[in-house]
């Protein structure tokens, strides 16, 4: 499975896509990449379990962005999810090869960035992270995320490199000579850092911000909590009418051609992932969850001309049609006829 | 100081520099606005809340978003200044009528490099300032009243995104020129406003963006992405003081004219307020710290006094759908 989903990631194709310079996705755009990478392998997930996975991985991710202490650093988040990546298949040669060309893009395209493109890119992403709350109890018992949903953010600790530890005032007369010192306290607690990360393809990255949140084994819960008024604007991207839609849609055909979706061998439908304690606490999960945070993810409908769009209809041939349907495609979201319309 | 009253925004407020807009009419409350995404939330001192869009979606491209909203207060007339990945907007005080939209020069396919308008000042007494993220400095021309804006000239100095444009607050020294603008190189440059605006002098920057700006009295108070307050003579460019003032980027800075207090906010959750003052023996330009605000769990994006004197003052932070609003102690 590790293999099958990390070879999808990282394909090539699928990698040429994501490196061309575009806009940030929307949540639905994302959340269908989603569905097809974590359905890369024999596994399988139901909505409930999906829903709850996807909430896992945006709340961590948006957990390492906001504490990164350099804009810099979400590279060195980056690259330490790679390290983790590159031990679960270090026994593959070929798929490492994969996810080291990968890397050494990324190294090239992003380490000569500046620290003020790289806050842009940060603030950009917490836009998308906006307004999300979701708890998850590994967050909430370790400290580090609220009841209410909010991160803790500490005011002790190193500070980032590259910055001082607060607290000293130096006033330079008119020859730039420094000739008075002051200094200012505050609730604050922070020490140096002792040294930085690193950025190369191997070394200490030094940051804990992206390393596996598993490498204690316990369980890990979501809470989802009810409506709110934090959720009101998201509510309100799903339902406003998305202009968008045509040249998202576009993008994610493009990508979509790019994945090789694995048909489950033998026949059979492989195994199922369910990420609640019994089926029932899945099923009532999937009938509880509140209405503004359904993802509404974009389903692909068959056309009448099926060799039209080879590649897509290939992927669609390759969809085990079993699987129960969470709710037919909206108008305007049918892709293929978009396609058509292009 | 202490925490007085929290104002409810219908929106959080998103992570961008300097993202608190406010607006002191004599005699009446102050009216705010903060930007979420797409969305300019606007609290008016009377009347009930406001939104206003970003403009310039079309068809096959989605609403783009904003980078930062200001009021700018010209003697004639107050207009309401927002900036987007796709240009400025400007409205009547309150939000209530667009007077003028200017789009930018963007390339059509997507460039490696983002574009969008950010930096907002009034100047010179006629002109509002833009900069973009190609460096130049858009100045527009305001009439009096009517929609009849013009673009007036195009200033090309600096070679990084702008971040901040600030206008003299006091009285300038001669030769100091009455408009400073940053970027994110750290780069200043110092402008004499006019029919023509002329470069005065250059403050190169060290590679650390500078977020946010202020100029008083002939000294710039610029905040740094390294958690550095660092402050300027702006006619000669020397360095007058340095201050190690937050372990996080700076977000906001502010300052109150009457009084020379200057307001910081930044992602490491603190608000501090120093005081400016020139050493009445030596003639040195000084700094001391005034008091310290730790807004618990918030990365500030917004801080700004709501009077001249710097007794009360306003702030925001990622995430956070309200404005905390502090008074006197």
């Amino acid at each position: 499975v590790m293999n099958d989903i990390i070879t999808t990631m990282f394909n090539k194709k699928f990698m040429e896509e994501l490196f061309k310079p575009q806009d940030l996705y929307s949540k639905k755009a994302l959340r269908t990449v989603y569905d097809r990478l974590a359905h890369a392998s024999i596994m399988r997930l139901n909505q409930a379990s999906m829903d709850k996975l996807y909430d896992l991985m945006t709340m961590a991710f948006k957990y390492q962005v906001l504490l990164c202490p350099r804009p810099r650093d979400i590279l060195l988040v980056t690259y330490n999810h790679l390290d983790a990546i590159k031990d679960f298949i270090s026994d593959s040669p070929a798929i490492l090869n994969q996810v080291d060309e990968t890397f050494r893009r990324l190294i090239e395209t992003y380490n000569c960035l500046s620290d003020g493109e790289f806050q842009l890119i940060r603030q950009t992403l917490l836009i998308f992270f906006q307004d999300m709350h979701i708890r998850v109890s590994l967050f909430l018992k370790d400290k580090v995320q609220n009841s209410n949903g909010h991160f803790v953010l500490p005011i002790s600790g190193p500070v980032p490199w590259g910055t001082e530890v607060p607290g000293l005032i130096r006033i330079f007369n008119h020859k730039g000579v420094e000739v008075k010192r002051a200094e200012f306290t505050t609730a604050g607690n922070y020490v140096t850092p002792q040294r930085e990360g690193s950025f190369e393809l191997y070394g200490d990255r030094v940051l804990k911000l992206g390393t596996n949140m598993y490498s204690v084994t316990r369980p890990v819960e979501t809470h989802v909590s009810g409506s709110s008024k934090t959720l009101a604007s998201q509510a309100k991207e799903n339902i406003a009418p998305n202009p968008l839609a045509k040249e998202e849609l576009n993008f994610l055909a493009r990508l979509l051609g790019g994945l090789d979706i694995q048909k489950p061998a033998g026949g059979d439908t492989g195994f199922r992932l369910n990420l609640f304690t019994s089926d029932e606490e899945e099923e009532h999960a999937a009938q509880t969850r509140p209405e503004e945070l359904s993802y509404k993810v974009i389903n692909i409908e068959a056309t009448q001309e099926p060799g039209r769009r080879a590649e897509l209809s290939r992927i669609l041939g390759e969809l085990d049609v079993e699987e129960p349907r969470p709710g037919s495609a909206e108008k305007g979201e049918d892709l293929l006829a978009l396609m058509d319309g292009l | 100081y202490r925490r007085e009253r929290s104002l409810a925004l219908r929106n959080s407020s998103s992570a961008l520099y300097n993202n608190l807009a406010v607006l002191c009419p004599p005699a009446r409350p102050p009216a705010f606005g903060a930007v979420h995404g797409t969305i300019l939330s606007l609290l008016g001192s009377e009347g009930p809340p406001r939104q206003l869009q970003a403009r310039g979606g079309g068809s096959a491209l989605s609403t783009p978003l904003l980078t930062q909203a200001a009021w700018c207060e010209l003697p004639a007339r107050v207009l309401l200044v927002l900036t987007s990945q796709r240009g400025v907007q400007m409205y009547e005080s309150d939000g209530s009528t667009m007077v003028f939209w200017h789009a930018l020069d963007v390339p059509e396919h997507p460039a490696a490099h983002s574009a969008f308008a950010r930096g907002i000042a009034a100047a010179g007494g006629r002109f509002i300032c833009v900069g973009t993220s190609f460096g130049a400095v858009l100045v527009f021309d305001i009439p009096p009243k009517g929609t009849n804006v013009t673009l007036n000239e195009v200033l090309e100095q600096h070679r990084d995104p702008i971040t901040d444009i600030a206008a003299e607050q006091g009285q300038a020294p001669g030769g100091a020129g009455d408009l400073v603008t940053a970027d994110d190189s750290g780069t200043l440059c110092l402008w004499s406003t006019g029919e023509e605006f002329t470069l005065l002098g250059q403050i190169p920057g060290s590679g650390c963006t500078c977020s946010s700006v202020r100029l008083w009295n002939g000294i710039v108070a610029a905040g740094y992405g390294d958690g550095q307050i660092r402050l300027w003579e702006a006619g000669s460019g020397r360095i007058c003081a340095q201050v190690s003032a937050h372990a996080r980027w700076i977000y906001a800075l502010d300052l109150a004219p009457l009084t020379g207090k200057l307001l910081s906010g930044a992602e490491d959750s603190f608000v501090h307020v120093w005081k400016l003052s020139r050493n009445a023996d030596t003639d040195d330009i000084e700094i001391q710290h005034c008091h310290a605000e730790c807004v618990t769990d918030t990365q500030v994006c917004g801080a700004r006094f709501c009077d001249p004197a710097g007794d009360t003052f306003a702030v925001t932070g990622y995430d956070l759908s309200e404005i905390l609003c502090y008074g006197p102690a």
